[in-house]
């Protein structure tokens, strides 16, 4: 483990659209990721989890550097690249790299399979042109398809082979960091499976470190080494997968959990099941976010957002009812 | 490529408008070998003044005893021209700025759209006509100002197409892979919108066409004696309705020209967007 993570991510925050005119009506921002700190350590795969819309593909989005900061620090081994404008932040981040949860709309339709690989390279500055289709046939081979692919058009391919091909396009750029926003999203079984064996080969080979945003709870089980889930734009949890699989101690976490479809075990039951939906994400409250679905809040999750504190090593909660909970067992401890 | 022509192939009505107007093509190139009396685009015969049609002058003679068949043919040439101008001046014009405005956004966008608005609410042919009024009447006159009324279809439509693509995934994506803005509009934005501007350009060339031959009509386009299938109307009115064939067969070659572009045009849409598609 070395001890400079390749990519950490310090109180970011990302405010979305809002608008004030004249003339226009005014819209609301939206607080779209809140004071959120992340470490991915070299080599390893941290899964990012949460419902739709609270703010995942955001986070992604802001760490690629397509979106904006609005607060907060983005360290790339060690050296600060946030609080530039897009295009220095694009350059300075060329390391990470990002796919697309819609390969297919990725790719410019009128644009040979070849042209648009090739396109990458030249913009990094690859001048010969035969190195180019070198390195995209190779590629090519390195993802599983054939190297005459590089003559047909996008809409020629089917859901699995475009993963591929946005996979070819992105490692073409030898980046470090791969962002993977949905890369299972639907695909059929079979087909997810090769796709996710296809990852962990190519970071084998790569020495890639993945950041893999995904609601599928059953393969982020499956793949991630650590698991971070999000709710409306903060990090409630976070740890090592197995522990956060095994003990989810965030009531957002268990019943996220308890609500996945299972082939075996318990189905999901009562009291557990999320009510409701998500509140309206411009509102601010001063709270916590889960407080009117949460089936344990107590009075004092509506005063402030609680921190994240460490449960266990490596392990971290952000829920008062949490440590009630842990102080309660250890006083029950002492006692006895 | 193939594809496109593939699917038109089996359109009837755009085929009949693509034979025309490559029929008008080749009457516009070998206009002068083709024509039986090409000295007649100048020359006057007064001895054969307002000939009815017969075999030797097909679709009769004009005031000045002109074969009206070969200045029909000759016409072609001053008719097509015309239109490719106008229509090429005013996407040169057109594109750039729906480009702009499409990509930018903010008050350049918007000073760019209103701008475009205005000159489209105006009656283009009011417009033209106040703008050929203007200047000293002529063919370059007329051609600018069909030109400066033409553009702001153009504009609409890129800027549409323009404000579509650059919120797609491929061009968030390209912008993530370091793409710069040079490159996702010229090479990535212009190909996937010019098809709608290429079916606006083809049906642009047949009302250009009409609209220049009304001016020639007023009086405020090509002056004699250039072979003007307008300017012919025009000049026969005083002729009317004894030399009947002096209105009728310059009137029904700028019917046909036009009508094949629109044909074309209209295919083409049909192709190219088929969210219109006639239901057949």
């Amino acid at each position: 483990m070395s001890p400079v993570p390749i990519l950490a991510v310090r109180d970011l925050s990302v405010r979305l659209g809002g608008r004030k005119g004249f003339l226009q009506r005014t819209i609301l921002p939206v607080q779209a990721v809140k004071q959120v700190s992340l470490d991915l350590r070299a080599g390893e795969i941290l899964s990012l989890v949460g419902e739709s819309g609270c703010g995942k593909t955001t986070l992604g989005r802001t760490i690629l550097g397509l979106q904006r900061e609005s607060a907060g620090e983005i360290l790339l081994e060690g050296r600060t690249v946030s609080g530039l404008a897009p295009e220095a932040a694009r350059r300075a981040r060329s390391i990470v790299q990002y796919a697309h949860q819609d390969a297919g709309a990725a790719l410019d339709p009128w644009w040979s399979i070849g042209r648009t690989l090739e396109e990458g390279l030249l913009i990094h500055g690859v001048r010969n042109a035969s190195e180019r289709r070198d390195r995209v046939a190779a590629m090519l081979q390195a993802v599983g398809l054939d190297a005459t692919s590089a003559r047909r058009y996008p809409h020629e391919f089917s859901g699995g082979q475009l993963r591929r091909l946005a996979l070819a396009r992105i490692l073409l750029l030898q980046p470090r960091v791969l962002i993977l926003d949905e890369p299972t999203s639907g695909l059929d079984m079979s087909v997810q499976a090769t796709v996710l064996n296809l990852l962990l080969e190519l970071r084998e080979r790569f020495a890639l470190t993945y950041l893999f945003i995904s609601h599928d709870l059953s393969v982020v089980e499956r793949l991630s080494d650590r698991v971070a889930i999000m709710y409306l734009g903060r990090i409630v949890e976070s740890g090592p997968a197995k522990q956060v699989f095994a003990q989810p101690t965030h009531p957002y976490t268990r019943t996220l959990l308890a609500a996945a479809p299972r082939l075996t075990g318990r189905r999901a039951s009562g009291p557990s099941l999320v009510r409701g939906d998500p509140p309206n994400p411009t509102l601010v409250l001063p709270g916590c976010a889960f407080f009117d679905r949460c089936p344990v809040a107590m009075p004092v999750c509506q005063e402030a957002p609680p921190r994240l504190e460490p449960v266990a090593p490596g392990h971290d909660v952000a829920c008062y009812g949490a440590f009630i909970e842990q102080t309660a067992s250890i006083g029950a401890k002492r006692r006895a | 490529m193939i594809h496109i022509l593939r699917k038109l192939s089996r359109d009837l009505p755009a085929m009949l408008g693509l034979g025309i107007v490559l029929f008008v093509l080749v009457l516009a190139i070998l206009g002068p070998l083709l024509a039986p009396y090409p000295e007649d685009a100048a020359a006057s015969h007064l001895t054969r003044r307002l000939r009815p049609p017969s075999a030797a002058y097909p679709f009769g003679t004009d005031n000045l005893g002109r074969d009206i068949f070969s200045r029909v043919i000759l016409g072609a040439r001053g008719a097509l021209s015309i239109a490719l101008t106008v229509v090429s001046t005013a996407m040169l014009i057109g594109v750039p700025l729906g480009l702009i405005a499409g990509y930018r956004g903010g008050w350049v966008s918007e000073g760019i759209m209103r701008v475009t608005d205005v000159v489209l609410a105006i009656p283009q042919l009011v417009l033209a006509l106040a703008l050929a009024q203007l200047m000293s009447p002529s063919l370059e006159s007329a051609m600018l100002a069909l030109s400066l009324t033409y553009w702001p279809f153009f504009t609409r439509i890129v800027y549409a197409e323009t404000r579509r693509l650059s919120a797609s995934l491929f061009v968030d994506a390209l912008r993530g892979i370091g793409a710069g803005t040079s490159r996702i509009v010229f090479l990535h934005i212009l190909p996937n919108a010019l098809s709608p501007v290429i079916v606006r350009a083809t049906i642009g060339l047949g009302f250009t066409i009409l609209v220049a031959a009304v001016l020639g009509f007023l009086g405020m386009g090509a002056t004699p004696p250039a072979p003007d299938w307008g300017l012919a109307i025009a000049e026969s009115r005083t002729y009317l309705p004894r030399a009947w064939w002096y209105a009728t067969f310059p009137g029904l070659a700028i019917l046909i020209t036009v009508m094949g572009f629109n044909l074309l045009g209209d295919g083409l849409r049909d192709i190219v967007d088929p969210r219109i598609r006639r239901s057949r």
